[in-house]
């Protein structure tokens, strides 16, 4: 659960967004602060916060919220 | 929505014949053309001035429309309330392009960049040495060419470092630690041709400093136009790029804001290939008729990427040549040809003569 809180609040840091708009369906490009510049700075986010490097298929993958959760499974994290 | 008939995504970027690959084009760009006709009244127009009829035809009498007309209208297959993004050309020479993006478009040029990308570096991902100003990016009213790919090659970074402050001068401080902490490493250099040439390698020598980023890979492009003017050959670029940075592998790109995505990486033997979404055409500048194989003249580009406006058949204002297809010496399918400046001004034909 933790994790999950930790996750969303890089969502909110990186993206400038309330706490509020990060759910399941928050997409890449649907959300007016969520663009191009705006991702690499929510993967530099992610990667500092749980200290792993993603690869460039994650980082093209990565278009939603619930896809991230997707994503750091892979890196044995749990939410 | 434009629905391509399979996953384009999955397709191998080198790795189609020429047969399977000219099927694949042929089927996908007569179905683009067709969707434009009924999505874009500016297409319809121009398609039924020519008197082309879609029976019977192979990609190759589709009619390219010419690179200015994108200058001079916009052209576009969606409503206003779908545009995701407008994306210009640097317009160093007069106006510039403009080209409407909705999400999937944009989300599909992203995807395809980044296959291509990963075909030259792998997916890991490289401490970058980006050769721009970290404001260039920032600059307001629709994305710029040049922002639109430190962007897009940002993907195959990390730990990224701007070589050039906000008044695009060298950063010496940034520059040296970033090779000092990274000399071992696999390291990403990009930037664009003249910035990397002006703005970075001239200064370096002028200030005598050499780097030693010998796992180094640049990756260079967007026009010699300035070059030429200045004499500097592909040579004499390569030559002075291991000068000052070390034993670095430089790779030339080609490629344009109307066809982002699909762009033309350079080879080991200083070929530009075509990936499998995308294909180069070479006509005569007098009569636009294709010219045989080896023959310098006008460069089509033809992809299957974009559905949001009519850009799938593009006849720039670059003079190329085919050297060959499917059997370049590095091994990766598909054609391969160089470019030999842009067409004289005076050369060049008004948009309307493209439909003759």
């Amino acid at each position: 659960m933790a994790k999950l809180e930790q996750l969303k609040t890089a969502f909110v840091t990186a993206l400038g967004i309330e706490d509020s708009e990060v759910t399941d369906s928050l997409a890449y490009s649907e959300h007016a602060k969520w663009d191009s510049t705006a991702h690499m700075v929510l993967i530099a986010e992610i990667e500092s916060q749980f200290e792993i490097m993603l690869d460039t298929d994650d980082i093209i993958d990565m278009s939603s919220f619930a896809k991230a959760k997707e994503i750091l499974a892979k890196y044995e994290l749990e939410f | 929505m434009f629905e391509y008939q399979s996953d384009i995504l999955t397709l191998p970027v080198y790795g189609l014949k020429k047969a399977e690959k000219q099927a694949f084009l042929n089927q996908t760009l007569l179905d683009l053309s067709r969707y434009h006709y009924q999505h874009s009244a500016h297409y319809k127009r121009l398609i039924d001035c020519s008197g082309f009829e879609f029976e019977q035809k192979t990609a190759q009498d589709l009619i390219p429309l010419a690179a200015r007309l994108f200058k001079d209208f916009e052209l576009s297959s969606i409503e206003s309330q779908n545009v995701f993004r407008q994306m210009r050309s640097s317009g160093t020479s007069g106006q510039a392009s403009k080209i409407v993006l909705d999400a999937n478009s944009a989300k599909r040029q992203s995807q395809i960049l980044v296959k291509i990308l990963q075909a030259w570096l792998g997916k890991q991902r490289r401490p970058m040495l980006l050769i721009d100003s970290a404001s260039t990016i920032k600059i307001g009213g629709g994305m710029s060419a040049r922002a639109a790919g430190l962007q897009g090659l940002s993907f195959f970074g990390r730990n990224h470092c701007y070589a050039l402050d906000d008044n695009m001068q060298l950063d010496v401080e940034k520059v040296t630690e970033f090779a000092e902490q990274f000399k071992h490493e696999p390291v990403l250099i990009f930037g664009f041709t003249f910035i990397v040439w002006q703005q970075f390698i001239q200064a370096l020598k002028a200030k005598n400093i050499q780097l030693s980023l010998d796992n180094a890979i640049l990756i260079h492009g967007g026009g010699w136009k300035k070059m030429q003017e200045q004499a500097v050959s592909d040579e004499l670029f390569r030559e002075q790029i291991k000068m000052q940075l070390g034993n670095v592998s430089v790779h030339d790109y080609y490629g344009m804001v109307e066809q982002t995505g699909t762009i033309y990486m350079q080879c080991e033997h200083g070929y530009l290939h075509t990936p499998v979404w995308s294909d180069v055409l070479i006509r005569n500048p007098q009569d636009l008729t294709l010219v045989k194989q080896g023959d310098i003249g006008l460069i089509q580009v033809n992809s299957v990427l974009a559905t949001s406006y009519p850009g799938h058949c593009i006849l720039t204002e670059d003079l190329g040549r085919i050297v060959g297809e499917d059997d370049c010496q590095c091994g990766r399918l598909g054609k391969y040809f160089t470019v030999h400046g842009r067409v004289p001004k005076a050369q060049v034909r008004g948009c309307s003569d493209t439909f003759a």
